[in-house]
């Protein structure tokens, strides 16, 4: 008995534990995570979010709706405007707004390239993670052109804002359309490079095939939704299964994998780049005319109830539930978030791997951590 | 390379920039780490960058422009840039940070195997020029470049050299040992200012030696390119200062190693020490053995 103890503690000295974050350059923000380690092994992970708690939940009780874009902004960053849709389909939906089709196929076509360049940047990350600096210039450099066909029409490059309950802020810039279709025509051309660049290599393909295996019955019971839940092959895209805006007619293709590994989830982003250009590309030049917002009254008050939007962003389903007790502020919100059900995976996926392992499947569940920690 | 314009701001296209950078680093406080053993942790850079200086001592620049010239000169230079690891694993063991002490394992673990094959790789060229002494290798390439007079198994042997030197100088895609998404910074994360730099300038003394000996083994080191029986064309070559051809040599050896760090994702440390343990040394062994039967035989030009 007495030697049996002394073998267990000695075990646990052996754990060496090492915090990773809250600052640390993989990990993208302020997620920690608590590894214990077997020399270069991992034997868990156990995050520890809340570094970057701001309780845009709690404030959106006390602010009225068309406020609530600005905060569902600063959730996950890199698609604020998915975020923004989603917010904005909720209200009309319990208002019973008829929205104009001018205004759905702009949100689609804006959700599109909010989705592209968050592909984008994950790219550029996961490139950096795994070491190859260059995919993280050629990465932003794709990207800063979206953000300058954002700035042109909404003002601002990462935040938009450009949706509010009724419609969008603005209507779109004169040089809209023509520059999408710049942005496209040149984005087709330089897709091929970046496979060319990292998919092909043969290091990246040792480092991220069979690495991190989540498996399709897993990925449903974690909640894992996106890009992510998608090459484990559940078929989660809310585009397809729950058509909002202008998605229901687009002709596009779900990207299902099989695989679950993190080479499935790199192919399964950049094929969404393929779908989201052919999704732009069939709507771009087909904008219907007509206002681009409703006249909504000056105080949007909900009618007393329970509402569920839910939406795809760049990272999975995120769904915005609201309370309303009739007054102009939400009773109650809770925002569904991607990021936090597809880290709560980590543990489960990146146990047993190496050290450089957890980095390429963290960079592959491509976390934003403001939306985790909301 | 990378659509990246360099630092431009300072002086003229910014060529004042490194100065910049090493005032900046010689002015910046030195930060005491808790609970470090700090014996070790001051005398840890000066052994990384005193083995990078004590190997630059060995190369000929050009004819009769070298320091000391061994007759053991590869044997010394392999010998003496080894030392380095030990700094690197003083460093990461003595700054009491976790991050630190995987990096310097890792590299300890990194730069002991491949080594291995830094040494057989040019021992390959050694067997063909019959001696250690570097200025001699070089005199043996007059008529033609090691790498072109070696067959197939020279430029085994060169691109081996490439891939383990670039290992053993902890430059991607092998920099495991610092790889700054995993582990911060890897051994010096805790150093700052000179001694920090200090970890910096070896790397890139390191890079320079590791390229210099190969041009110096491999590409005829200041020996100027010359074609056979083409007299005028080689007497144009003649006409490069032997100084500029080996600066040359170097610096497109560093832009080979630069060229794929910056494109290549980086290995895992099992693939890594796989790569060496089961494919270049190996591979490396049989290359040595086919060099000694060809010179043997007396097959190479």
């Amino acid at each position: 008995m007495q030697e049996k103890e002394i073998i267990t503690s000695t075990d646990e000295q052996q754990e060496y534990v090492i915090n990773m974050g809250p600052q640390h350059p993989s990990t993208h923000g302020v997620l920690r995570l608590l590894v214990s380690l077997k020399g270069e092994k991992v034997k868990s992970v156990q995050p520890h979010i809340g570094y970057i708690h701001s309780g845009i939940e709690k404030m959106c009780e006390s602010i009225t709706y068309p406020q609530i874009i600005h905060l569902t902004d600063r959730m996950d960053y890199i698609s604020a405007h998915i975020n923004n849709e989603a917010v904005c389909l909720n209200v009309e939906k319990a208002l019973e707004v008829d929205i104009p089709d001018r205004i759905k196929v702009i949100r689609t076509i804006m959700s599109e390239l909010t989705r592209l360049q968050s592909h984008q940047l994950w790219w550029a990350c996961f490139g950096m993670d795994l070491g190859g600096l260059t995919c993280f210039f050629y990465g932003l450099r794709d990207r800063e052109k979206i953000l300058d066909i954002f700035e042109e029409t909404c003002g601002g490059r990462m935040i938009l804002s450009y949706n509010c309950p009724g419609g969008l802020m603005y209507d779109i810039h004169p040089n809209f359309q023509k520059r999408v279709k710049e942005f496209i025509k040149y984005f087709r051309k330089i897709l091929p490079e970046y496979d060319q660049l990292l998919t092909g290599n043969v290091i990246f393909h040792e480092r991220s095939k069979g690495i991190g295996k989540l498996t399709k019955e897993d990925a449903i019971s974690f909640g894992v939704t996106g890009p992510t839940g998608r090459a484990s092959g559940f078929s989660c895209d809310v585009r397809k299964h729950e058509p909002y805006s202008a998605y229901d007619r687009v002709q596009f293709k779900e990207i299902l994998h099989t695989e679950g590994d993190t080479f499935a989830r790199y192919v399964a982003r950049i094929d969404e780049m393929w779908e989201s250009m052919n999704i732009i590309e069939q709507l771009i030049d087909n904008i219907p005319e007509g206002p681009f917002a409703v006249k909504m009254k000056p105080i949007i008050k909900l009618p007393e109830g329970e509402y569920y939007q839910r939406v795809e962003t760049a990272r999975g389903e995120l769904g915005v539930y609201i309370i309303s007790d009739g007054n102009k502020n939400p009773y109650r919100v809770k925002f569904r978030s991607p990021n936090f059900s597809n880290l709560s995976v980590l543990n489960h996926i990146a146990s047993g791997f190496k050290i450089a392992d957890l980095v390429a499947i963290g960079g592959s569940l491509d976390l934003i951590i403001p939306d985790i920690d909301r | 390379m990378q659509n990246r314009l360099g630092p431009n701001r300072v002086g003229p296209f910014g060529i004042f920039q490194t100065i910049a950078d090493l005032f900046k680093l010689l002015f910046k406080e030195l930060i005491p780490i808790k609970d470090a053993d700090s014996f070790l942790f001051n005398l840890a850079p000066f052994i990384v960058i005193i083995a990078s200086f004590m190997a630059i001592a060995a190369i000929p620049f050009a004819k009769g422009l070298h320091a000391i010239d061994l007759n053991i000169g590869v044997l010394y230079v392999i010998a003496v840039s080894a030392m380095g690891v030990i700094g690197v694993l003083l460093a990461g063991w003595s700054s009491n940070n976790k991050y630190s002490l995987i990096g310097a394992m890792r590299s300890g673990a990194q730069i002991v195997s491949y080594e291995l094959s830094v040494g057989l790789a040019l021992i390959t060229i050694v067997i063909m020029a019959g001696s250690m002494q570097l200025s001699v290798i070089v005199e043996a390439q007059r008529d033609g470049w090691f790498i072109f007079k070696g067959h197939i198994p020279a430029f085994i042997a060169f691109v081996i050299f490439l891939i383990s030197s670039t290992a053993e100088t902890n430059r991607g895609p092998f920099d495991l040992a610092e790889a700054e998404s995993e582990l911060t910074a890897g051994y010096h994360t805790e150093y700052s200012g000179i001694k920090f730099a200090f970890f910096f300038l070896a790397e890139y003394i390191n890079m320079f030696i590791v390229a210099s000996i190969a041009a110096t083994v491999f590409l005829g080191g200041w020996m100027p390119f010359h074609v056979g029986h083409w007299g005028g064309f080689n007497q144009v070559m003649d006409f490069i200062p032997p100084f500029i051809w080996y600066i040359g040599k170097t610096f497109f050896v560093i832009f080979l190693m630069m060229w794929f760090k910056w494109t290549f994702p980086r290995l895992r440390i099992d693939q890594l020490l796989t790569l060496e343990w089961k494919y270049l040394l190996p591979i490396n062994l049989v290359n040595v053995l086919i060099m000694a039967f060809i010179v043997l035989m007396g097959w190479h030009f």
